[in-house]
């Protein structure tokens, strides 16, 4: 099957290793991965922020970027980007005035999934250490995210793929369904409540017991991570792609304070 | 509607009135909220109470989403169709010895509830709890005018002794224990006992005994309605104490406040409504009292009927086509017990009478995005989406919270000529992501990035409006390349790639 990458724009620019991640499981798979050059972001921000005129921009730039035959489906590494994509694009077209982008958007979002989803609706993906050879021996707690599990309903395809990886142990988290208050630019208008929510967010993390938190959306564990690393845990945050692509002979490796670093990497 | 030639129908939309005004930015008011820690142990403790309770109801129930959707294709209905039921209801409840004031606002609502209980001579009513007369003012009103309203409902006369205001639609007193409780009954009942304690038994009987002599001597009643229906012109209040029933029975004249939303067209309508309300708002499977009434019936209850139809910004929603469905709403407030900004900070923090993900709505559309008081309620939410999945009707809040978000940048666009520095980050974006090139260019600028991070790896402060991000979470230093540039320079297609492979892309992650 060929794929085609959508990074992201938090993914492409703060967690490279995430996409990177989601190519070598693809990879192993044994699928071909193309990365439309032409992608820059979803536009949530924009829309979620009120500023459609702006979004209409960035949504027509993803709908040019993806709307070509050139692939069989197209893959994000992020629940609220797909719902974006998915929910949001035709809406903004829509709002807009424009019918030919809202068509073609929804071209687009029918081809578009989540990684858990492809991994486990299309590629049939059940169990993550026979099948990927994925291994990861370390305590993991896993945070759903709100776009995720309420606009995608993930349901438990994530934590399924999680607790199939070799050498894991899954704890759960007391209150996952809760929202770790990040909600985009709602964490800097509405920042205190947001980070009340974040603060709710680590503790019930903390009580877990576990090394790192893990989950399907960049920006909640940047939010999570950052909550974290200010309240000086030693607890990281781990995007389950990286965790799903960690085998034996190239493990990532845990060490010390939250550094998660892929093994043989520069640093 | 711009036709000046369409007579009877307002060129300009009327907007609410009275308490659907903020006095504050949700932000400042949050921030103060924040603050109260015993009021977020109080509401942490009674969200999680109910929250759980409504979702082992619900969860009995095989056809729970059929339900809400009936709910909302009913709702959907009546709104599509208002007017029409509207003249229906009034030909019903008038044919059955009611009378019906039109009120366009909450000041015209509030004087006509006074002309009619003045009529009546009496200058104390007792009340039924009601989001409506809440929502206007009413009971302030009266009072300027001499005329003392006493409510009934336990909470809302917890809230009332205590001069303060509901927290919570269905539980006002939310925000308050029953140590904080006692203390208001000692404080503010003329005859209480001084031994009483905080036991709920003994409050409950401090209340009763201070309401007894209110039921038993008044001779006017206010209240709201849940439902009115308009195939029979029924009127529908929903309760659980009694105390609702006591004054729709016991006084002479009845004065009942309803918006022109809470129709339903027919009778069998409500069967659907009576089991999605009980369960949505306090978990029970079946509603504890339900009273109904049509008109007057001669010898038995009050033989002096009104009804009084308040728009107070009603039309206006309805004009608004993403928002419209806020109207749908049957006040059961599952949405504001799984949100997650409300259980920190408290209905006050909302300002207007309807907190929550639904006031966050509903009280702009009511009252109109320009208005400045309520123009930060629709960001007061992460767009979790919680409350779409709990509410009945199914409206779809994070939706329109989106929609009136657009609605408010671009009003304010048209009104404020220099842009904001939200205005300025989301142009700078809008640019950026443009084009893949574009974003490619300015991630080259990376490595600045973990400079500025310094020995540490992460960013700890950050200027502007960003810097509401660094007051409590740091931003991990960004990778040295992006991935985009790890794919054009170091990946071919097909070439297998496994992670802690040479190329990897540098730079630590946390």
């Amino acid at each position: 099957m060929k794929i085609a990458l959508f990074a992201t724009c938090i993914v492409d620019a703060m967690y490279p290793r995430t996409a990177q991640a989601t190519v070598a499981i693809l990879e192993r798979l044994g699928h071909e991965v193309v990365f439309p050059e032409g992608q820059a972001c979803c536009g949530q921000m924009h829309v979620n922020s009120g500023y459609f005129k702006e979004a209409r921009t960035v949504v027509a730039n993803h709908v040019e970027a993806f709307d070509t035959d050139d692939y069989d489906v197209a893959v994000a590494p992020s629940g609220s980007c797909v719902a974006s994509v998915k929910h949001q694009h035709e809406l903004v077209a829509r709002r807009c005035g424009d019918t030919a982008l809202e068509a073609r958007a929804a071209v687009v979002g029918a081809k578009t999934y989540e990684l858990s989803q492809l991994l486990t609706d299309v590629l049939g993906i059940t169990n993550a250490a026979e099948q990927l050879g994925s291994y990861f021996p370390h305590k993991v707690t896993y945070h759903p995210s709100c776009h995720g599990m309420r606009l995608l309903r993930l349901e438990d395809r994530q934590l399924n793929l999680l607790a199939s990886v070799g050498g894991i142990e899954m704890v759960e988290l007391p209150e996952a369904d809760q929202c770790c208050g990040f909600g985009g630019t709602f964490s800097m208008k509405n920042a205190d409540v947001s980070s009340a929510m974040n603060a709710d967010k680590a503790a019930n993390i903390c009580g877990t017991g576990a090394e790192l938190c893990s989950g399907g959306d960049a920006s909640c564990l940047l939010h999570i991570g950052g909550g974290l690393s200010r309240q000086g845990s030693d607890v990281g945050t781990l995007h389950f792609a990286e965790i799903l692509a960690s085998t034996l002979e190239n493990p990532v490796s845990v060490t010390g304070e939250v550094k998660v670093k892929l093994a043989g990497s520069k640093r | 509607m711009s036709s000046n030639t369409f007579l009877g129908m307002p060129s300009l939309p009327v907007f609410g009135h009275g308490n659907l005004n903020a006095t504050e930015a949700f932000p400042k008011a949050a921030h103060r909220e924040l603050g109260n820690e015993q009021l977020r142990a109080n509401l942490g403790h009674a969200t999680h109470t109910i929250r759980d309770k409504r979702l082992k109801v619900v969860a009995e129930l095989p056809d729970w989403e059929d339900m809400r959707n009936a709910g909302a294709a009913i709702k959907d209905a009546t709104m599509a169709n208002l007017p029409a039921l509207l003249e229906q209801f009034e030909a019903n409840f008038t044919a059955r010895g009611g009378v019906i004031h039109w009120a366009r606002d909450a000041q015209e609502a509030n004087e006509i509830v006074t002309a009619l209980i003045r009529e009546t001579g009496e200058t104390e009513v007792v009340k039924v709890k009601s989001m409506a007369t809440q929502e206007i003012g009413l009971n302030e009103y009266l009072e300027e005018q001499g005329i003392a309203a006493y409510e009934t409902d336990l909470a809302e006369l917890i809230v009332q002794l205590d001069h303060d205001k509901p927290s919570h639609i269905l539980v006002p007193a939310i925000h308050k224990n029953r140590s904080q409780v006692r203390e208001i009954f000692l404080r503010e009942m003329p005859v209480v006992d001084p031994n009483l304690t905080d036991e709920p038994a003994k409050l409950a009987e401090a209340a009763r005994k201070h309401l007894r002599k209110k039921f038993l001597s008044a001779k006017v009643a206010v209240s709201g309605a849940n439902f009115g229906l308009a195939d029979t012109g029924t009127l529908t209040v929903v309760e659980s104490e009694g105390n609702g029933r006591m004054c729709l029975t016991l006084p002479e004249t009845l004065i009942t406040v309803m918006g022109i939303e809470k129709l339903l067209p027919t009778w069998e309508d409500l069967e659907v409504f009576m089991q999605l309300l009980p369960r949505s708002s306090t978990g029970e499977r079946m509603n504890p009292y339900t009273s109904l009434w049509t008109g007057v019936t001669p010898g038995d209850g009050p033989q002096n009927v009104h009804l009084v139809m308040l728009d107070n910004g009603r039309t206006a929603a309805l004009a608004d086509e993403m928002g419209r469905t806020a109207l749908n709403c049957i006040r059961c407030s599952a949405c504001m017990n799984v949100c997650p900004v409300y259980e920190r900070t408290g209905g006050h923090a909302y300002g207007s009478t309807y907190p929550g993900p639904i006031g966050a709505i509903l009280s702009p559309l009511l009252t109109g995005i320009k208005s400045e008081e309520n123009n930060s309620l629709p960001y007061a939410s992460s767009l979790c989406g919680a409350c779409y999945d709990a509410c009945p009707v199914k409206i779809n809040i994070p939706e329109i919270l989106v929609h009136l978000r657009g609605e408010d940048v671009d009003s304010k666009r048209a009104k404020v000529k220099v842009p904001t520095q939200m205005d300025l980050m989301m142009k700078g974006a809008e640019w950026a992501f443009a084009k893949g090139s574009h974003l490619s260019l300015l991630e080259k600028g990376l490595p600045l990035g973990t400079l500025a991070a310094g020995r540490d790896k992460v960013i700890k402060k950050l200027p502007g409006i960003a810097g509401g991000w660094t007051q409590s979470r740091d931003i991990p230093a960004p990778p040295t390349q992006s991935f985009r540039q790890w794919w054009a320079k170091e990946h071919k297609p097909g070439a297998a790639v496994v992670p802690g492979s040479t190329n990897s892309p540098e730079g630590e992650q946390a």
